[in-house]
């Protein structure tokens, strides 16, 4: 059954404070995983890697770069999960 | 040798976390105490892999208890005690102001971030590459612990890491003082770090016969000298030391432990894993550990012995301290303080340095405990059961440390 972009959102706020120590509300859909997260593309990756193993899909190295906010995220695992 | 005009190299703090306490203070105190880091171990691997030798010292406080998690996460266990040591000895030394590009960093480790090399590879073998953590390969590197040390302190005079076993910890000390004497630096944050207590290793050492096999009395394996040793027990931690010129110690009014006077480094060239029975290498060790200090074998009143309950190795060593001490030898106090710690490996050389200080600064040599029935070829004076005073006036220690390769390290410390 497909999570919510609510759903999503918490789940990702999860990952990222598992990763970065980031408080789970500091994780907001306009935030920019570089400039406002301070999230190195390292950890990046292990984001991605574990956003895939919780919400079931694939992200393909090539799209992790369209990822810029964390609401570009929530909504391409929304659509991802189809 | 021209030692009047050589800097002369202090140490002004202390960080520890080993099988005896998450701290120096803790750790010194149950050492003079006589107390034991060796237990059961309590892991599932340790039937799964019908692992020979069921015990070991693990370190007393989990790092869990002493960092964040994001940096468990990011530093392999072997950084995570060294990170936990680094930031003790920096408060310590009471967290100077340093120049960043006179600000340098030596950790040393025997075997690196073998946890780390190993879970990513059963990683790799059960879920595929995409699955390994992005921070495998500075986790294992050896060097990791440096440079997470370097990074926390902003330590840009440059970093460090020697590898040569179990004398590891001992090298930094000795990079570390020539780093301040050959004006590189001012500060330098040295030691030695190691988290080997993984199936791996413990196979590996059982293999080749190193370890006690003392299975159902752990407390009672690490005997040092005692008649009835039959191998090491494995232990893990770290020691790290604040070391910086004097001058600039003085200036900023720091605490003074002792003087890291010299160190003197040898290799046997006899065989990869088993000591020259002469201990001619080790003897050279110290002998060029006295003569760079500008020492003489009277100075030496307290040896922290490698000693690490072989039943060749702690004779080899006793040769070694008899040919290069000769008759002074007798009134030396030595300590075998892995019959507490168990073997540290890349670490025992720092943990062992941090006991000698310690030593002269409170002027008390700690036990060796288990020597119930000493070898009766042990013709030296071993500091039993009760920690030993030291005289007062000008005293100077030495420590010891060896490690497969044929690597000798000896450093002298004296007393402030």
């Amino acid at each position: 059954m497909a999570l919510s972009e609510q759903e999503i959102l918490a789940g990702l706020a999860e990952i990222v404070n598992e990763e970065t120590g980031l408080a789970a509300d500091a994780v907001q859909p306009d935030k920019n995983f570089t400039d406002d997260l301070d999230i190195d593309s390292l950890s990046m990756m292990t984001i991605v890697v574990n956003a895939e193993e919780k919400f079931g899909v694939r992200i393909p190295d090539e799209d992790v770069k369209n990822l810029q906010t964390v609401g570009d995220a929530v909504s391409y695992i929304q659509s991802a999960q189809g | 040798m021209a030692t009047e005009n050589r800097t002369k190299v202090v140490v002004t703090g202390l960080g520890a976390t080993t099988p005896l306490g998450g701290d120096v203070p803790t750790t010194w105190q149950a050492a003079l105490e006589g107390r034991s880091g060796a237990r059961t171990l309590e892991h599932e691997w340790v039937a799964r892999y019908e692992i020979p030798v069921t015990f070991a010292a693990e370190v007393a406080v989990r790092p869990e208890d002493q960092l964040a998690k994001v940096e468990t996460r990011r530093l392999d266990p072997s950084g995570q005690y060294a990170l936990a040591a680094a930031r003790e000895a920096w408060k310590d030394a009471g967290s100077p102001e340093v120049d960043p590009l006179r600000l340098g960093a030596v950790v040393a480790s025997g075997i690196g971030g073998v946890w780390t090399l190993l879970n990513s590879y059963d990683v790799l073998k059960e879920k595929g590459p995409r699955r390994v953590f992005p921070l495998t390969v500075p986790m294992l590197m050896p060097n990791g612990p440096a440079a997470a040390i370097s990074l926390e302190l902003g330590a840009r005079a440059g970093t460090h890491t020697p590898v040569s076993a179990c004398a590891s910890g001992a090298e930094a000390m000795a990079y570390g003082m020539d780093m301040i004497r050959n004006g590189r630096a001012d500060i330098v944050v040295c030691g030695g770090t190691e988290a080997a207590i993984h199936p791996l290793p413990i196979a590996g050492f059982a293999a080749m016969q190193a370890l006690s096999t003392r299975n159902d009395d752990p407390a009672a394996a690490s005997r040092p000298y005692d008649a009835g040793r039959d191998g090491f027990v494995l232990g893990e931690g770290a020691g790290i030391v604040v070391i910086e010129s004097e001058e600039h110690a003085k200036a900023r009014g720091a605490r003074i432990y002792a003087e890291l006077v010299s160190a003197g480094l040898t290799s046997d060239a006899h065989h990869i894993a088993a000591p020259d029975p002469e201990g001619s290498g080790a003897s050279r060790a110290m002998l060029f550990a006295l003569e760079s200090g500008g020492l003489s074998p009277a100075d030496v009143v307290h040896l922290n012995a490698h000693a690490t309950s072989t039943p060749v190795g702690d004779l080899a060593e006793l040769n070694a301290i008899r040919g290069a001490l000769g008759k002074d030898a007798d009134h030396v106090a030595i300590s075998a303080t892995k019959s507490m710690t168990g073997h540290l490996l890349g670490a025992a050389g720092a943990l062992e340095g941090i006991f000698c200080v310690l030593a002269l600064h409170h002027r008390l040599a700690p036990p060796t405990i288990n020597l119930d029935d000493p070898d009766p070829a042990v013709d030296l004076d071993v500091v039993r059961k009760d920690p030993r005073p030291l005289p007062a006036g000008d005293i100077v220690a030495l420590n010891n440390s060896f490690g497969f390769g044929g690597h000798n390290v000896a450093v002298a410390f004296r007393s402030v």
